[in-house]
């Protein structure tokens, strides 16, 4: 009996809250999608059918026929493969040293790099406008990239450094007396035991890069624009077509959300590092 | 910034004792050892070098020209009869009642925004690091609204808001809460709140996660004890689990007031700063003299004030998060 009813306070205390905590957060998220699969004679109708009818592909069809989204889908591939790559290519040795050398200015560095991280956009977006224009680099694939490698440089030389800190630094002085050179115990030892680390890194940097707007619309053109920008810029074009904007939106979104689930574990405890103590 | 306890705050691996002594006595006898302790005396400046070169041209000189834009009334479309004006943008700001608009909705903004979150999300914290079988499943899907692109977050509460054919009109009318639908994104008194729901929306999972990482640090005798002391569930929550994650919960709200603070895309998706100023914030006016006025020196100066106004909450951040820094 005792443990019927605490059975029961449980759902009643614990569970159904959760369900309902759950539901706000993914309701919307549903909704975009069941409108993405709406035939547009549906989509006009009130009150509304929350559930449509006669699913369609109709609206993510036309998406791919009549606009260049699959063209932006390309773009945006390409610029946030670029800015992990770029991000990584740099933040790796940086935090190889931040980790294993001390020297003067490294806690001032290091702290410089979380600083920059928290200025504002707009403190940097229109300056860099002015540069990337003077350089020729608006709207090509290396000016946004760049761009985006103001947040991605910082967010990945911290995580990176708490990965290598977490590599007993016992390994490489045994290869060292092993006669490894300092580059072999990096390339032999450390980078394997970090690659997870630096695979949860570059797969964020791909994520914010891929779901950044504000960059991407200042630097980019017709050339390399964005999914992000492209999909804004139809809510201009094709006002209150809202089949072929959610298509759109769940495109952009699907890619995101499964790499997000794939390192969240992981990303949780990178991101989370700074607030938790370990 | 480096506590008595040394290596017990660092981020990765705390430093065992053992080595501690290592290194201390290699560093007092260093004719005796062996090897020289790793990273003494070899220079770590190649490995910095490339960050540091591509940091200091996407960061450092943006930031120094925009403090020198914002001495200049710098137009995009005229550059060429742009003047030096000293402070005289900063006094042009004063005066500006859409500046003070902008900051005095900021306000709004940020202590709404960043208080919703952070209450939401530790009651989420709180449910989640109860046991129940679906856990691990609910975990995951709560965070998914932290790993959306702001343009789909806007576009999904633009149409989830809309007049017409919105769900939130709709479901608010079946519900009998409202006897017409409402135009939330387009009268000045709803639309601001209504943005700010959807940012809620968007980053409570973010408190949700990091709460839920403290609540799994609090030791399990701190509730036993209270247990055996008497304590109700409520005086526990207050006494002890509260008390056992002030500190993390003061570094999120830091780090996310800055976060807030500084967004402007979700609105500038939702409504553009309209109807009229009623969504204007400072980072979305600052951004918007430049992008569409082309006011470059008006709006630098603009983004300066913003930074400025949150130094102090970045340096207390930026002082907590640097605990971690082994020396």
């Amino acid at each position: 009996m005792i443990e019927r009813r605490s059975y029961a306070r449980r759902v009643l205390e614990v569970e159904l809250p959760v369900l309902l905590i759950v539901l706000f957060a993914l309701a919307p998220y549903a909704w975009m999608i069941l409108t993405s699969l709406k035939p547009q004679a549906e989509l006009s109708a009130w009150p509304l059918n929350y559930w449509p009818r006669e699913a369609t592909l109709q609206h993510y069809n036309d998406l791919i026929a009549r606009t260049n989204f699959a063209g932006s889908l390309v773009n945006s591939l390409i610029i946030a493969s670029g800015a992990s790559l770029l991000g990584l290519g740099v933040s790796i040795p940086a935090a190889y040293a931040f980790s294993r050398f001390r020297f003067r200015g490294r806690q001032m560095l290091l702290t410089g790099f979380l600083v920059i991280n928290m200025f504002p956009i707009v403190l940097l977006i229109i300056p860099l406008f002015l540069m990337m224009r003077r350089l020729g680099l608006i709207d090509t694939f290396l000016g946004v990239v760049l761009g985006h490698s103001t947040f991605a440089i910082p967010f990945a030389i911290w995580m990176l450094t708490s990965y290598f800190n977490a590599i007993p630094k016992d390994l490489d002085e045994a290869a060292t007396i092993d006669g490894a050179s300092r580059l072999q115990a990096i390339r032999l030892i450390i980078l394997p035991l970090v690659m997870p680390g630096v695979a949860t890194a570059g797969i964020y940097i791909f994520i914010t890069s891929w779901n950044e707007y504000l960059f991407a619309m200042m630097l980019s053109g017709q050339a390399v624009r964005t999914v992000t920008v492209a999909l804004q810029l139809f809510i201009g074009e094709f006002t209150i077509q809202w089949g072929l904007l959610t298509a759109g939106g769940t495109l952009i979104a699907l890619p995101v959300t499964f790499l997000f689930l794939l390192v969240q574990r992981r990303l949780v405890g990178g991101l989370t590092a700074g607030a938790v103590k370990s | 910034m480096a506590d008595g306890t040394g290596g017990g705050r660092s981020s990765g691996l705390p430093l065992s004792p053992s080595l501690r002594q290592v290194r201390i006595v290699a560093s007092l006898s260093s004719a005796e050892r062996r090897l020289p302790p790793l990273g003494r005396g070899a220079t770590p400046f190649w490995f910095l070098l490339p960050a540091l070169l591509v940091t200091a041209g996407v960061v450092l000189v943006p930031v120094a020209q925009t403090i020198w834009l914002s001495l200049q009334d710098y137009l995009l479309y005229d550059p060429d009869n742009a003047r030096f004006v000293g402070l005289g943008n900063f006094a042009k700001i004063a005066r500006d009642e859409v500046f003070w608009i902008s900051l005095g909705q900021s306000f709004i903004w940020i202590v709404g925004v960043v208080g919703l979150q952070f209450l939401l999300g530790l009651v989420a914290a709180l449910l989640l690091n109860q046991s129940f079988w679906w856990r691990g499943l609910a975990r995951s899907l709560v965070i998914i609204p932290w790993a959306l692109p702001s343009v789909i977050i806007g576009l999904m509460w633009t149409w989830m808001y809309d007049f017409n054919l919105g769900v939130i009109n709709d479901v608010a009318m079946r519900f009998g809460l409202i006897a017409a639908p409402i135009a939330w994104l387009a009268r000045p008194d709803t639309a601001l709140y209504a943005i700010m729901l959807a940012l809620v929306w968007q980053g409570f999972p973010f408190f949700a996660v990091t709460i839920l990482a403290g609540l799994q640090t609090v030791p399990a005798e701190l509730y036993e004890a209270a247990e055996i002391d008497g304590a109700t569930p409520r005086q526990q929550l207050f006494h002890v689990t509260l008390p056992a994650i002030a500190d993390v919960i003061a570094t999120a709200l830091l780090l996310r007031t800055i976060w807030v603070a500084n967004s402007l895309d979700v609105i500038l998706v939702m409504t553009g700063g309209g109807p009229g100023y009623a969504t204007h914030t400072l980072p979305l006016y600052a951004f918007l003299r430049a992008s569409s006025s082309m006011e470059f020196g008006y709006g630098a100066a603009l983004a300066l004030i913003l930074t400025a106004l949150l130094l102090g909450v970045v340096f207390l951040y930026v002082r907590r998060a640097a605990r971690g820094i082994e020396a």
